[in-house]
């Protein structure tokens, strides 16, 4: 009975749940806080798109970002190139917000979401299930590719005033990891999941 | 209100649940995450993490936040002279980004959360929707506040060209980032639903 309820996350206004139609999203009818959505696709959505970012993120760390040529010096970096460089100037917490934000919170959290979800497509729950679904809630604002991809650009910018700069392969797989990481988010959410798993539990005492 | 009936919603998993003794720690049956009412100790925790990034603003904006050395000589920019540089060379568009990110966003987080933490302890009951919207309008831009700490670490690690030009790190890097993570955790330790408990009396 409980079940049928939900509480605003932002309000605690109680409210009962409808069944939607895919693709639309339950609002809180006080606040206008998004209570929980019904993604229009199937699971197997957010599964691909996590698996192509965890592609992109590969390439995205693997290849420099930018380069940079003066007078036929070069010089170039990756992403864990310029947390290497902040941390030998010694600036060890910078360079660790910098890895945690870009590096560490993004791939942990595809980890997560695809150790979850691949097995749940199969109807089965993974060990540790609870736990790491808290993690991903836990990291999600933590996660800034999107922030890096504007601060790469802006370097590009303010660089062309002092020489040629050569946007790297790194650089073209960060914007794609971009859209691929919204992608994924967009076609999931974790009330459907928890949902999922009341219909696997139900469709168990019925066996 | 779920409160006023005795009920709570899991912070994880969003299952009702009933609360039967709100003195004892009680657990969410479906994910066995422990039940919160509110946000533990939402106000003052807030306001903790909000002052120490309110003294840290300070330091963030008055030291600087990277050094240039080229055959022209040394020079050390705040986050503020380094927007004044992009304007004077051309640069407004991105002038305007960088000055959004670095000054406008932090400084109103500051701002509206003092304002949300005295709203709720007043307690102040008009307007909760606007209120409401204000704090996830504050959730959402947080994070674009961490560009200048990216700008500053590519820049650093691309320009080291010994003797014609290099930048280095300044000391305000660190002082700035510690204020977009210490706003960004007091947006987290805020608990909205303190705007509405004050619209409605208990009972």
């Amino acid at each position: 009975m409980l079940s049928a309820l939900i509480a605003c996350h932002d309000c605690d206004l109680l409210q009962a749940k409808i069944a939607l139609a895919p693709g639309s999203s339950a609002r809180c009818v006080r606040c206008g806080a998004t209570l929980y959505q019904r993604p229009r696709h199937h699971i197997d959505y957010p599964i691909a798109w996590a698996i192509t970012a965890v592609a992109l993120f590969t390439i995205a760390n693997a290849f420099p970002v930018l380069s940079l040529e003066i007078q036929g010096h070069q010089t170039s970096t990756t992403l864990v190139g310029a947390a290497v460089t902040m941390q030998h100037q010694g600036m060890p917490l910078v360079a660790a917000l910098v890895l945690g934000t870009t590096l560490i919170a993004p791939s942990l959290g595809l980890v997560a979401m695809l150790y979850v979800l691949i097995p749940l497509r199969f109807g089965r729950l993974m060990p540790g299930f609870v736990a790491l679904t808290r993690l991903l809630q836990t990291i999600a604002p933590w996660g800034m590719i999107e922030v890096f991809v504007l601060g790469l650009l802006v370097s590009l910018v303010k660089l062309q005033h002092l020489a040629t700069v050569i946007p790297g392969i790194g650089l073209w797989a960060f914007i794609a990891l971009m859209l691929t990481s919204v992608a994924a988010t967009a076609t999931y959410d974790p009330h459907l999941i928890w949902q999922h798993i009341a219909d696997l539990d139900a469709a168990d005492d019925i066996l | 209100m779920a409160r006023q009936l005795g009920l709570v919603a899991c912070h994880v998993c969003a299952l009702v649940c009933r609360l039967t003794d709100p003195n004892r720690s009680a657990h969410c049956p479906r994910c066995a995450a422990k039940l919160h009412r509110r946000k533990p100790q939402s106000v003052a925790r807030t306001w903790a993490l909000l002052l120490t990034a309110c003294v840290l603003y300070v330091p963030a904006n008055w030291l600087p936040i990277m050094h240039t050395g080229s055959l022209f000589g040394a020079q050390s920019d705040t986050i503020m002279s380094g927007i004044r540089y992009l304007w004077q060379s051309g640069s407004y568009d991105l002038a305007i980004i960088v000055f959004i990110a670095s000054i406008v966003v932090p400084l109103a987080k500051l701002i509206a959360l003092s304002l949300l933490l005295i709203s709720v302890q007043i307690p102040w009951t008009s307007q909760p929707l606007q209120r409401t919207r204000l704090y996830r309008a504050l959730e959402l831009v947080g994070k674009w506040s961490m560009l200048d700490i990216y700008v500053v670490a590519l820049l650093a690690a691309l320009v080291h060209f010994q003797a014609v030009a290099s930048i280095t790190v300044g000391s305000g890097a660190l002082a700035f980032g510690a204020v977009v993570v210490l706003t960004m955790l007091a947006a987290l330790s805020f608990d909205p639903r303190l705007i509405w408990d004050t619209t409605e009396t208990d009972g």
